[in-house]
This record gives structure tokens, sequence and C-alpha cells, in this order.
């Protein structure tokens, strides 16, 4: 694997009695997709605050391109070309798909038809280039997914980080999504998503890290990850590896 | 720059009126309409583009009211000069405001609380304070004369006026088209994840809210000539925060127009209530809080977003592919 663009070395953060994420360590290269799963609760969407900015971390330090940015605040981190997609979308609800869009491109561009022009060039990319005139607030779901990745990657950035981008889209709109992800690391592009659909990590992951209770208890490829038996029982339960070992012999 | 002709037509029609009248009724109205125009269109960029409401505009008004009453009556500065410095002296008091209440991240209702907590220490500091004339007020002495910001006639004032209102609109639209007046926006919707674009929301509020205090102390400093008389009632009273605001939320917050249309509304329906009720004091207090409520219920984008609905509702003009950057 490539030289890591973004290294996240022993975060840590609590939330009064509750350890959210403890001494998580990974790492995500540029061209490449790495995936961070665990079930509810591990953790995975306070990391992803901790890596765009928007909380700091109580100890451990996350460094991108060579540099420590710990604590930088979101904006500042934008214009390094870390750009983040939200869990629960947040869309410029008055705005049209491309006013929303040009906010992002305004960051390369700074007169307005410019970045009004580039912002129809991102939204065709994610395949939004017919709703370009619609507000916001009347897209789908699926509408307001592909916003947010437009809106991220109208910054231009080099690490992008995508919160359960494929939460709550049907498998067809999933089928439509993950080449449109794939080209985004195809592109050089650092990629670096949570997900909770795990056709879509399996098929989509080169590297994945395994977070519960917030610890990384596993990493590897996909095929790796899902065979190991502390992931099986991070999901399952305790005890569900041997079950499921047992249930395979008698069969 | 097809965005700008609007703006020339309606300056244009304004100032044609002094070719039909030259009653000054009619004139002190009219002045009466653009001073609110202008204070309103400050509150505007604030609140209708940068969604910050604040109830303390008359902080800034004030400010810049006194700044150009005392200077010319205790230090004897020119009032041309005196209304440049005042509207120094309220972008000056924005962007302190504006500094304190940002950086603590006060927003919504908090936001609104503090500014108008601002506002009231300030009138009762205007009201004690040796250099405003505590009690007794500021009287600028009358010296009828254009280089001393004085005129015999209402109509260079209402020309003047019509100039900083005409101003006014230029600069909101102005910012409205440019990537500052995008990031406000984008701050009004969703401050978050404007801040994960690479908006520094803090920077852009800081800016906006100078830029509101500046075109709001113009308006107190066009008051202070006008009037020549102020105290601390009228200056940070919140008489001037009520109607910076009510003007735009009525016209259409967020928009150029809105608070000229506003104004001129609020205006009529005042002049209205003191014909029909003349001893009634307070009576067009209740006609505004009535007039809010309805706003906020039935056209909660105000009179702009209502016409723009109902443009919409009629099948022949709802066809054209008009962008919505008007």
């Amino acid at each position: 694997m490539a030289e890591a663009l973004l290294k996240v070395e022993n975060v840590s953060k609590r939330f009064g009695g509750l350890l959210a994420v403890d001494e998580a360590s990974f790492s995500a290269a540029s061209g490449h997709i790495t995936a961070l799963i665990g079930p509810n609760g591990a953790g995975k969407t306070t990391l992803f605050s901790i890596i765009a900015g928007f909380l700091s971390p109580d100890h451990g330090r996350v460094l991108y391109d060579g540099a420590n940015i710990t604590g930088e605040p979101p904006h500042r981190l934008a214009r390094r070309g870390v750009a983040r997609t939200f869990q629960i979308v947040q869309p410029f609800a008055g705005l049209t798909v491309r006013e929303n869009i040009a906010i992002g491109s305004h960051l390369s561009h700074r007169g307005r038809g410019e970045a009004l022009a580039a912002a129809g060039e991102v939204a065709r990319s994610v395949g939004l280039g017919a709703q370009l005139e619609a507000p916001a607030a009347t897209l789908t779901v699926a509408g307001r997914k592909r916003l947010e990745l437009a809106r991220a990657l109208a910054i231009a950035p080099r690490l992008i980080l995508l919160d359960e981008v494929l939460a709550g889209l049907n498998p067809s709109e999933i089928r439509d999504m993950i080449p449109v992800i794939r080209t985004i690391a195809d592109s050089g592009m650092a990629v670096l998503m949570t997900e909770h659909v795990m056709q879509a990590v399996m098929s989509l992951a080169e590297q994945v890290f395994v977070l519960a209770e917030g610890c990384v208890i596993a990493q590897g490829t996909p095929r790796q990850v899902a065979a190991d038996q502390r992931v099986i029982e991070a999901y399952l339960g305790h005890g569900a590896a041997k079950q499921m070992a047992a249930g395979a012999g008698h069969d | 720059m097809k965005t700008y002709w609007p703006i020339v037509v309606v300056v244009a029609l304004l100032a044609a009126v002094p070719l039909f009248t030259t009653s000054n009724v009619v004139f002190n109205f009219l002045v009466a309409a653009l001073l609110i125009a202008l204070a309103g269109q400050g509150w505007n960029l604030l609140g209708g583009y940068g969604g910050q409401y604040s109830f303390g505009h008359a902080a800034f008004f004030g400010t810049a009211a006194y700044a150009t009453a005392v200077l010319q009556v205790r230090y004897g500065v020119n009032a041309w000069l005196g209304l440049f410095i005042g509207i120094a002296a309220g972008a000056l008091v924005g962007a302190i405001i504006g500094a304190l209440t940002f950086r603590s991240g006060l927003r919504g209702s908090y936001f609104s609380l503090v500014t108008l907590a601002f506002a009231e220490v300030l009138r009762i500091i205007a009201s004690v304070a040796p250099i405003t004339g505590a009690g007794v007020g500021t009287l600028i002495p009358l010296d009828l004369h254009p280089r001393a910001f004085q005129f015999q006639s209402r109509v260079p004032f209402y020309f003047i006026a019509l100039a900083l209102v005409a101003l006014s609109l230029i600069i909101v639209r102005v910012i409205e088209n440019s990537r500052f007046g995008a990031y406000l926006v984008a701050v009004r919707e969703n401050e978050d994840a404007a801040s994960a674009l690479g908006v520094d929301a803090f920077l852009v509020k800081l800016c906006a809210i100078t830029i509101s205090a500046a075109i709001t102390a113009a308006a107190g400093c066009f008051y202070a000539q006008y009037f020549l008389f102020i105290d601390a009632g009228i200056a940070y009273g919140p008489w001037i925060s009520i109607d910076a605001l009510l003007a735009p939320i009525v016209g259409g917050a967020g928009t150029v127009f809105g608070p000229l249309l506003g104004a001129l509304v609020i205006k009529t329906l005042g002049e209205a209530t003191k014909l029909m009720a003349a001893d009634a004091p307070g009576l067009d207090l209740v006609i505004y809080g009535l007039l809010l409520v309805g706003v906020v219920g039935l056209a909660p984008r105000g009179i702009a977003g209502l016409l723009r609905t109902l443009s919409r509702l009629r099948p022949s003009s709802g066809s054209t592919p008009e962008g919505s950057h008007g």
C-alpha cells in the first residue's frame, strides 16, 4: 500500500462516563478506499468528527500529509483538502442543488459565475445533472446523499470522508452509487468511508478497519476481516463465532 | 449587469417624485420611510441573508447619531465629516458586538437577546453620561447651509436619503452576487455544513455584522441631521430596533428590495392608524404587532416571497426558465 495520506494515532475521546473512542489507530492512502466498520455505537462517527475537526480528541493525534492537524477547525481542514459528508444529510435547504454545490466550488473559484459553472460539472459527475436548478429541499433521500457527496467533491479534496453515504438507499440506488465512489478513488483521492451496508464494503474497500466499543479490533482486506473471530463476536455477540463454527461442522 | 436594472428603475421612480409634488407631508412621509428602509437594509444583510436575528440595531443607529451630533456640538466637526465618522463608529460597535457574541458561539435567540441587551446598556449609559447631554439630549444648532448638512427645503434631504438607500441597495446586491454573499447564506442555512466546505463562519458573520452596522449607522447620522435633536430614547430606543427588523421581515427578509417595500408598507399603516385614531397613543404598535403575526404566519418570506409564490401559481409566467438569482 502507498504512503498513507491520513494517519490516526492512538486517538481517544471521552463523553462524560462513556469512552467513545479508545486508542484508535489507522491510516488511509491516496487512490484507495479504506473502510471503517463496526456495530452501532462503535465510535465511527465520533472518529470522523475528530478527523474533520468538529471534535477535539482527548489523546492522540491526527496526521494529514505529514502535518499534525489535531484540533484544527473544520474550515481550515477543508482548505487543506479534507472533505466530509454528514451521516444525517445537511443540505442548505433553501438553496438550489447548484447553489449548494457552489459553496464548495467557491473554495477554488472566487467569482460567482465560475463557481456556479464548476458546481454544474461536479453535479453531473455524481448524476445530479438533471436536478441542478431544483431546490435542495425537494430532493429524495438518494438525491440528498448524492448532494452531500457532490458538495464534498466540489472543494476538490485530497481526502474525502464518507459517513454512511449508502445508508437509507434501496439496493438499486446502492448499485448506482458504488461506481461513483470507485471513480472518486480512481481519480487519486484517499477515500475513507464508514458503512453499514456490508455488500458495498466488501465490493469497494481495499483495506478495512473494524471498530468495536471504541477500539480497532481487526484490520485487513474485507475477506480477512469477515473471517476474523473477534469481528464476528463484535457483531453477533459473545460466543457467536464458536456457535457458527459448530453449526458449520454439523452440516 | 441585468440584476442591477430593477434598482435603477426603482430609484429613478422615487427620484421623480419631486416633479409631481412639493408637499412637505409627502416628503416627510417618504423621508421617514427611506430612513427605515436604510436602517432595515442593514438588519436585512445580517438577519435576512445571514440568519442572525438582531434585536439591537439601535446600538448602531444610536452610536452613529450621537457621534455625528456630539462631534458637531462639542468639537465643531463638520457635519459631512461627522456623517463618515458616525458610520465608522457604528461599524466599530458592530464589529465589537459581533466579535464578542460570535466568538462565544451565541446563535439564534441567544444572539438576539444579547444584542437587545447591548442596545439597552448603551441607552442607559447615554441617558446619564454628560457628553451625550444625558437626559436633556443633544440639540444640533440650526445652520441652514448645505455645508452644514442642513437645508431650507425637504427636497435635498429627500435626495440624500434616496441616495443612501440606493447605495445600500447596490451594496447588498453586490454582496448577493459575490462569494461572501454565498457564504453568508450558507451560514444561515447550516453553519456546520458551511464550515465543512471551508467557510470560516466566524469571519463571515463578523464581516456581515460590521457592514450591517455601517448601513444602519448611516440612517442614524441622517436622523440626527434631519431632526437636529436626539436623546437616549430616540437614539438607542427599541423603536428603531423594531422598525429595522419589521421592515425587512414584512417586505421579505433576504431580498434586496424587502426593506424598502416593508418600510413603505409599515409607514403607510402607521400614518393610516394615526389618522383614524389620533388620540390613541401606541395603537400603531398594536397594528405593527398584528402585521408581524400575520406576515410570519401567512407569508413567512414577506411580501416579496408572497409575490414570487403568486407569480409561480399563474401558469403563464411560471414557465419562464429563469434562475432564482434575482
